[in-house]
C-alpha cells in the first residue's frame, strides 16, 4: 500500500487509516479497515462485539502494531512507528471502556497528572509547576462538573463521576483527537444525557471518535456514524441512513 | 483538608526526632556513663540497634519501589549485599600486613589461593572515597541495567518478582565461588580499621551507630522528597493504572528504572553501614530468603508510608532477636505466621491501619454539621 504524497484525503485529515490489517494468532481482528476523520469532526463508531472497535483504538494509540496498512495523524505522523507515550504527546487522548482513573489520587491530582506539561522524569522531579496550572485545573473541573469533588479520592467517586473525571483527564491533555470507548456504559439515563452534552461541547474544538453500543446515546450525539463489521467498514453516514441499510440490519441492528 | 501533601507530616517529624535523639543519646549513654550505671548502654546493644537502623534503611528503599511504584522486588538483598561487599573490600585492604600471611597488598584468602596479584575488581579499594563511590555505583549500575531490560520489555507483577529472585540467587551462587575473588563462602571478615579507627573500638561503634541513624534520616528525606513531588504522583499513578499512565504520555519504563536505581543505591548504603557493625559479609547475605524477609518488614510496617517500613524493619528484627535467643527453631514459623496474619488482618500494615483509623475518627464528627462547602 503505497502512500501518495498528494493524496487529498490524507493531507486534509486529522486521522487517516487505510487498509489496516491485524491478526492475533490467526484470528483476523481487522481486515482492511479504512477510515478518515476530518479536523473538528465527531464520529460515532458502532458495530457488534468482535467487530474490531477496540482493536482499532489500540492501533491508533500504539498499543498494537498493524500487520499492514497505513495509519497517519494530521496527514504527516506515521502512528505505526511510535509508542503509546509518543502518540499521547502528539495529541491523541484515549478513554478506556472501563473507567480507569488513578484511584489513590485526589480528583485534582488526576487532572494535574494529565495536564499538558513536560512528561520527562527530570521535569516532574525538579520542575516548577506553571503559574496557570491551578486555573487550568479549575476550568476542567468546571467543564466536567467535578469542582465540588476536587479534594476527594478518585476511588470514592460514583461510576458516572469516574467516567467524567476520565474525560476531564483527556481534556487536560489538550489533545487534538479524542478516542472515547463506550463512555456511557453503566450510566444512568440522566448521566447518559449529560455525557452526550459534555461530548458535544468538547467536539466544538476537538476531533472526537466515540465507540458506543447505546443507540439512544448515538442519536443524541447526532453525528456521522461508521458501522464496523468483522474488521472492516460496513456502512457510513447519518444514523438514519445507516440504520435503514439492510446489511446493517442484518449484522447488527436487526438482532 | 487540602490536596497538597506537606513535605513532612507529623509521623515524619516524629520519626526524624526519634532518629536525631538516638543519634545523640546512644553514644552518650554508651560512652559517657560508667559500665555499672543503670543508664549505661552495653556495646552489644549499640551494635544491635545499629544493625536495625541499616535494615530500616533497606526497608525504606524497598518501600520506595514497592509501596509507591508497585514494583515488588524480591531481590533487594542483592543491592544491600553489593554495597556491603564494596565496604568489606575497603576494610580488607586496610588490614595490610596485619593479616595472617602479612601480605601488604593481597588479602589473606588470595594468598591462600596462591594468587600473585590483586584482581582488577579490587583495584582502588584501598581508597575510602573510591570504595564509597562503588557502594553507590555497583548496586546502581546493576539496578539500572536490570531495570532497563526488565521494564522496557514490560515485565511486571509476579514475573518481575521472580526474576529479581533469580538475580539475587545468581549472585549468591557466583559469590560462593572462590575464583570470583570475593572470598568464596567465607566472605570478607577480620576487619581492623576504618579510616584509621579500630572498628572494634567503642568510639568507632558509637560513631557508626550515629552515622547509620543520620543515613536513615537522609534516606527518608530523599525518599519523601521523591514521593511528594510530581514524580512521586506519577509513580503512584503507575502503581494504580500503568497503561493509563502510558496513554497520558508518561514513559513508564523511564520512571521505573529511575526509582529502582535510586532505591538500589539506598540499599547499597545500608549494606555498607551494616558490614563494619557486624564485622563480616559473606554470600549468605544474597540468600533469596533475606530479600523476602525485607518485604515482610515493609508489609508489617505498612507499605507506601516510608516511616512504616522503617518501623516494621525494627519491630520484626527485634522479634527475631528475641526468638533466636528464646526459641530459635520457631523463628521461621513465627515469621511465616506473622506474614499471614498481617496479610489477613492488617493488609495496610501497622501505620496504614493506624492512619485509616484516625481518618475515620476524624471524619465522624462533621456529619451532623452542615456539609463543608467546596475547598476555598
Amino acid at each position: 500500500m503505497s502512500l501518495a504524497k498528494d493524496n487529498p484525503a490524507l493531507t486534509s485529515s486529522v486521522l487517516y487509516l487505510d487498509g489496516v490489517c491485524v491478526s492475533f494468532d490467526g484470528y483476523k481482528a481487522l481486515r482492511g479497515l479504512s477510515l478518515t476523520l476530518e479536523p473538528g469532526e465527531m464520529r460515532a463508531i458502532i458495530g457488534p462485539n468482535g467487530a474490531g472497535k477496540t482493536t482499532m483504538m489500540d492501533i491508533i494509540t500504539g498499543k498494537t502494531r498493524p500487520d499492514e496498512g497505513d495509519v497517519y495523524f494530521n496527514g504527516v505522523q506515521d502512528l505505526t512507528k511510535l509508542d503509546e507515550a509518543a502518540i499521547a504527546e502528539l495529541g491523541i487522548g484515549r478513554k478506556f471502556q472501563k473507567p480507569t482513573v488513578f484511584e489513590s489520587h485526589t480528583v485534582e491530582d488526576n487532572i494535574l497528572l494529565a495536564l499538558k506539561a513536560p512528561r520527562g522524569a527530570l521535569a516532574t522531579l525538579f520542575g516548577k509547576p506553571p503559574k496557570d496550572e491551578r486555573a487550568r485545573i479549575d476550568r476542567i473541573l468546571e467543564t466536567t462538573r467535578l469542582k465540588d469533588h476536587r479534594a476527594r479520592l478518585a476511588a470514592d467517586l460514583s461510576h458516572g463521576q469516574k467516567q467524567w473525571l476520565e474525560i476531564g483527564m483527556l481534556l487536560a491533555q489538550d489533545p487534538k483527537l479524542l478516542l472515547v470507548d463506550e463512555p456511557v456504559a453503566g450510566m444512568t439515563d440522566a448521566e447518559t444525557a449529560q455525557t452526550a452534552e459534555l461530548l458535544r461541547e468538547i467536539a466544538k474544538d476537538h476531533s472526537v471518535v466515540v465507540v458506543e453500543h447505546d443507540m439512544t446515546f448515538v442519536r443524541d450525539l447526532g453525528v456521522k456514524v461508521t458501522v464496523l463489521h468483522e474488521g472492516s467498514v460496513l456502512a457510513e453516514g447519518p444514523l438514519d441512513v445507516v440504520s435503514a441499510d439492510p446489511r446493517v440490519i442484518e449484522v447488527y441492528l436487526g438482532r | 483538608m487540602q490536596g497538597k501533601t506537606p513535605f513532612l507530616d507529623t509521623k515524619g517529624r516524629v520519626f526524624l526526632g526519634i532518629l536525631a535523639a538516638a543519634a545523640v543519646l546512644t553514644p552518650l549513654l554508651f560512652l559517657a556513663t560508667p559500665a555499672g550505671s543503670s543508664l549505661h548502654m552495653p556495646a552489644y546493644l549499640v551494635a544491635l540497634l545499629g544493625k536495625y537502623l541499616c535494615f530500616a534503611l533497606l526497608a525504606v528503599a524497598l518501600d520506595l519501589v514497592w509501596g509507591y511504584c508497585g514494583i515488588l522486588s524480591l531481590g533487594h538483598g542483592a543491592f544491600f549485599s553489593l554495597g556491603g561487599y564494596a565496604m568489606g573490600m575497603y576494610l580488607m585492604r586496610q588490614i595490610g600486613t596485619r593479616g595472617v600471611y602479612a601480605n601488604p597488598v593481597l588479602p589473606d584468602f588470595m594468598v591462600f589461593l596462591n594468587w600473585k596479584e590483586l584482581p582488577i575488581t579490587w583495584w582502588g579499594f584501598n581508597s575510602f572515597s573510591y570504595a564509597m563511590m562503588m557502594v553507590l555505583l555497583v548496586p546502581g549500575v546493576l539496578a539500572f541495567c536490570f531495570g532497563w531490560f526488565a521494564f522496557r520489555s514490560r515485565v511486571t507483577g509476579v514475573y518481575l518478582s521472580i526474576i529479581t529472585q533469580a538475580m539475587t540467587y545468581a549472585l549468591l551462587l557466583s559469590f560462593f565461588r572462590n575464583d570470583m575473588g570475593f572470598g568464596g563462602n567465607n566472605g570478607l571478615t577480620d576487619f581492623k580499621d576504618i579510616l584509621g579507627f579500630n572498628v572494634q573500638a567503642d568510639g568507632t561503634r558509637a560513631a557508626l551507630f550515629s552515622i547509620s541513624a543520620i543515613a536513615l534520616g537522609l534516606g527518608y528525606l530523599i525518599a519523601r522528597a521523591v514521593v511528594t513531588s510530581k514524580f512521586g504522583k506519577v509513580l503512584i499513578a503507575i502503581r494504580d493504572a500503568e497503561s493509563r499512565t502510558r496513554f497520558i504520555g508518561y514513559r513508564v519504563e523511564t520512571y521505573k528504572v529511575a526509582v529502582f536505581t535510586l532505591s538500589a543505591m539506598m540499599a547499597g548504603v545500608a549494606g555498607a553501614l551494616y558490614v563494619p557493625q557486624v564485622g563480616i559479609i559473606n554470600p549468605s547475605e544474597f540468600a533469596p530468603a533475606n530479600s523476602i524477609e525485607a518485604v515482610i518488614w515493609v508489609a508489617v510496617g505498612g507499605r507506601g508510608t516510608l516511616v512504616g517500613a522503617a518501623l516494621g524493619a525494627v519491630l520484626v528484627n527485634f522479634a527475631r532477636t528475641w526468638f533466636t535467643g528464646a526459641l530459635p527453631e520457631l523463628w521461621l514459623f513465627a515469621l511465616g505466621l506473622l506474614f499471614i496474619l498481617v496479610t489477613l488482618f492488617l493488609p495496610k500494615g501497622i501505620l496504614g491501619t493506624a492512619a485509616e483509623l484516625t481518618a475515620r475518627l476524624r471524619r465522624k464528627p462533621p456529619e451532623d454539621k452542615p456539609q463543608p462547602t467546596a475547598a476555598e
